[in-house]
């Protein structure tokens, strides 16, 4: 790192359903930020800035909801900032958090995302009401075919990648998707959607939250001295690429691989296969996660399905990718970004409870939005010299 | 090795035509005004190392509105770059906090809107709480009314004073004619509320060196803070900023004066509470652009005011104040310090 270090010292997350009924909006994130606080052994008033990040206001119908949300997330006095970088923003948020850390400006700052898809039509708002909408999936599902026309993957991986981050979610306690009997059968007979995407190789719609408390060396050595390991965060960056144009590769976007280069480069990483321990990614769809793989040099170009197919993937494999469940999970979009940072810190803190991967020193959370062209990664570490 | 907080700056900015309507797209507009900020310092968006875009949906009317920008920005190779769903001055903040870890050295920031295409009454009741404020369908000119009622209850302005704000900002009118028309919502007359505006504006920001290289008298920025408040402005004593107030004060405005200070005050009363908030002196000039009373670019205007006080610096000026706003009353506020030594 080029700046001052700085570490996550506080995960919380709320419990991930189609209706949270139970909270208003207000609610639904202090039961994520409390959780957040609660783990860093802090209150609202050890924090001095909020950073809230959600996908767009016509989700929900509330416009610039900070603004309202500044009680709730104990804000008043303090400063209040907003991030929106399409399906990224949970991962953008972490990583403006962490740079008023890392800038100097803030000692201890709280990282927020939230998304309570049931109070709107995703559907309807992604078409900004103005008539049908694609919706996700249709958009990208020929960037899917695109992926296995190129590297003659067999269709069973997709079903395989549904199968194992559900069976990865009956071991977090805040999952959506609970789907005890899931198997590559039931996968493989449920609908189809966008072909060759089936329901069951799609994310959920979720009412949830995420909060993260990012602090400074002092404050993490502090956490590490009482017994409570903080997550360096070694490296992030965000970089975005325009929307279509002959010659943008949607499948092997050229943010995702600056994205991976900016990170690996700051974080000393030179061979991600081996160096990182276990990676959470945002997979939507059951297919991007070869496609990730290799857009993040986890994989050689043309073989990421091949580490799904041999089980290198699974929480027991070699280099478990969404041992949480991933967003095929749970999905609320804002904050599903932040989630996959979250649970990358959780990692390499040995504070992931029954999805922990047995002796994580390294991991990277990722999130992209958009079609393929809003990239967001950070590489947290277990201290700051993970590789000495 | 990071960068010094002082050692950043405005080394230039444009806006595009501020205009009542125009069919122009967002994207358009951004691309027009980020290349008349690059091109007279000889950059080209190659050399733009990090770029961070503010904007609303709801003004726009689309979900996912600021994706289609990156077109403006070229982000071809890929950026560095983010998004607010702010106004552009916090987008101005996010350059800031990124500029000083060291690693890049020029980064543009936009604000962009065009309020035109919406209708505000029926758009702002939605940024308010959703079960006990938006039911309510007040609108902007509903709750700035109530806070110039608080304003002048406590002495800070009357209706003569306002419209003097309103003559002085907009260059036109007599008192005498404007305390004589009609309310719009008592105490606010139509000379007291802000038109509205599309429009975009873009700023360009440099680190150490590299500024001082590519402009003679950057306008660096020394202090630079934005803080929130209760949200529901009867919960709040609205003749008061405290917001402003505490910004103000991290940005260090109180150790020394500034020459000339430009205040996201879209209604008239705003100004007067401001200026007393931050304890402005007559010999301030306040808002000689003219303000948001005379062009409002909503997500736009708060950058506008960081701009018109670096062209202060530029043009020869020591110290400058810019200040931006968000929510009902004044909810949110934004200082920010421009001067011309790091």
């Amino acid at each position: 790192m080029s700046t001052r270090p700085v570490a996550v010292v506080g995960v919380g997350q709320t419990h991930h359903k189609s209706r949270r009924l139970d909270v208003s909006f207000g609610g639904l994130v202090r039961e994520a930020v409390f959780r957040a606080l609660d783990d860093a052994r802090m209150t609202m008033a050890d924090i001095d800035a909020v950073v809230l990040g959600k996908a767009p206001d016509l989700f929900e119908g509330v416009m610039k909801p900070e603004l309202y949300l500044s009680d709730a997330l104990g804000a008043v006095g303090k400063p209040m900032f907003r991030v929106h970088t399409a399906g990224s923003v949970g991962g953008t948020t972490a990583i403006v958090a962490a740079s008023h850390v890392q800038a100097g400006k803030h000692r201890t700052v709280l990282a927020v995302a939230f998304e309570k898809q049931s109070e709107g039509n995703a559907q309807f708002a992604l078409g900004s009401g103005k008539g049908a909408s694609l919706g996700a999936g249709g958009a990208f599902a020929p960037f899917i075919r695109a992926y296995i026309q190129r590297s003659g993957a067999p269709e069973h991986i997709g079903w395989k990648v549904a199968v194992k981050d559900r069976l990865n979610a009956l071991k977090n306690p805040y999952a959506h998707l609970k789907i005890e009997d899931i198997s590559i059968e039931k996968v493989k007979a449920s609908p189809m959607m966008w072909e060759p995407t089936r329901f069951l190789e799609s994310c959920p719609s979720s009412d949830g939250a995420c909060a993260v408390v990012i602090t400074d060396q002092a404050g993490a050595d502090a956490a590490a001295a009482d017994g409570r390991p903080p997550a360096w965060v070694l490296a992030t960056s965000s970089r975005s690429e325009p929307p279509s144009f002959p010659g943008r590769d949607p499948v092997r976007p050229a943010a995702a691989l600056q994205n991976a280069a900016d990170v690996y480069t700051a974080a000393g990483i030179t061979d991600p296969r081996r160096q990182i321990d276990t990676a959470e990614l945002y997979v939507p769809f059951s297919w991007l996660e070869p496609i990730w793989l290799e857009a993040y040099g986890l994989a050689e170009v043309g073989e990421g399905w091949k580490l799904v197919d041999d089980g290198t993937t699974e929480l027991g494999g070699s280099l478990p990718v969404n041992a949480s469940g991933g967003v095929l999970s749970s999905n609320p979009i804002g904050a599903s970004g932040l989630l996959r940072f979250a649970e990358a810190a959780n990692q390499v803190r040995g504070a992931a409870g029954e999805h922990q991967v047995d002796g994580a020193k390294v991991a990277i959370g990722m999130a992209y939005g958009a079609n393929n062209q809003y990239f967001s990664t950070w590489v947290v570490g277990s201290s700051l010299d993970p590789f000495g | 090795m990071s960068t010094p907080s002082t050692d950043i700056a405005v080394i230039g900015w444009a806006h595009t035509p501020m205009v009542r309507h125009t069919d122009r797209s967002e994207t358009q507009l951004l691309m027009e005004a980020i290349t008349d900020a690059i091109g007279p310092l000889g950059l080209t968006r190659a050399d733009i190392d990090f770029t961070c875009l503010g904007s609303c949906d709801y003004i726009t009317g689309q979900a996912f509105s600021f994706v289609s920008n990156l077109d403006a920005i070229g982000a071809w190779p890929p950026k560095r770059d983010s998004h607010v769903e702010m106004d552009g001055a916090w987008a101005l903040y996010e350059a800031w906090l990124r500029l000083q870890e060291g690693d890049i050295e020029i980064a543009v920031v936009t604000g962009s809107g065009r309020s035109s295409t919406g209708d505000p009454a029926l758009i702002y009741p939605m940024e308010m709480d959703p079960y006990f404020l938006a039911p309510l369908g007040a609108d902007p000119l509903t709750f700035a009314a109530l806070q110039a009622r608080a304003v002048i209850a406590a002495g800070m302005a009357d209706e003569r004073s306002m419209a003097e704000v309103a003559v002085r900002s907009r260059g036109t009118g007599d008192v005498e004619t404007l305390v004589a028309e009609d309310y719009l919502r008592q105490p606010l007359r139509r000379h007291d509320v802000p038109p509205i505006t599309d429009g975009a504006a873009a700023m360009v920001l440099a680190t150490g060196e590299r500024a001082r290289q590519l402009v003679d008298r950057p306008a660096y920025i020394t202090g630079f803070d934005h803080r929130t408040e209760c949200h529901n402005p009867s919960f709040r004593a609205l003749d008061d900023s405290p917001s402003t107030r505490i910004a103000a004060e991290a940005a260090g405005l109180g150790t020394a004066p500034v020459e000339v200070a430009e205040l996201q005050t879209a209604f008239t009363h705003e100004e007067l509470l401001l200026r007393s908030v931050l304890g402005l002196g007559d010999d301030v000039a306040v808002n000689p652009s003219g303000g948001a009373l005379r062009h409002n670019p909503i997500m736009a205007t708060g950058l506008c005011r960081v701009g018109h006080a670096a062209e202060h610096i530029f043009g020869g000026g020591n110290r400058a104040l810019a200040h931006a706003t968000s929510g009902p009353c004044l909810q949110q506020n934004l200082v920010c310090i421009l001067e011309g030594q790091p």
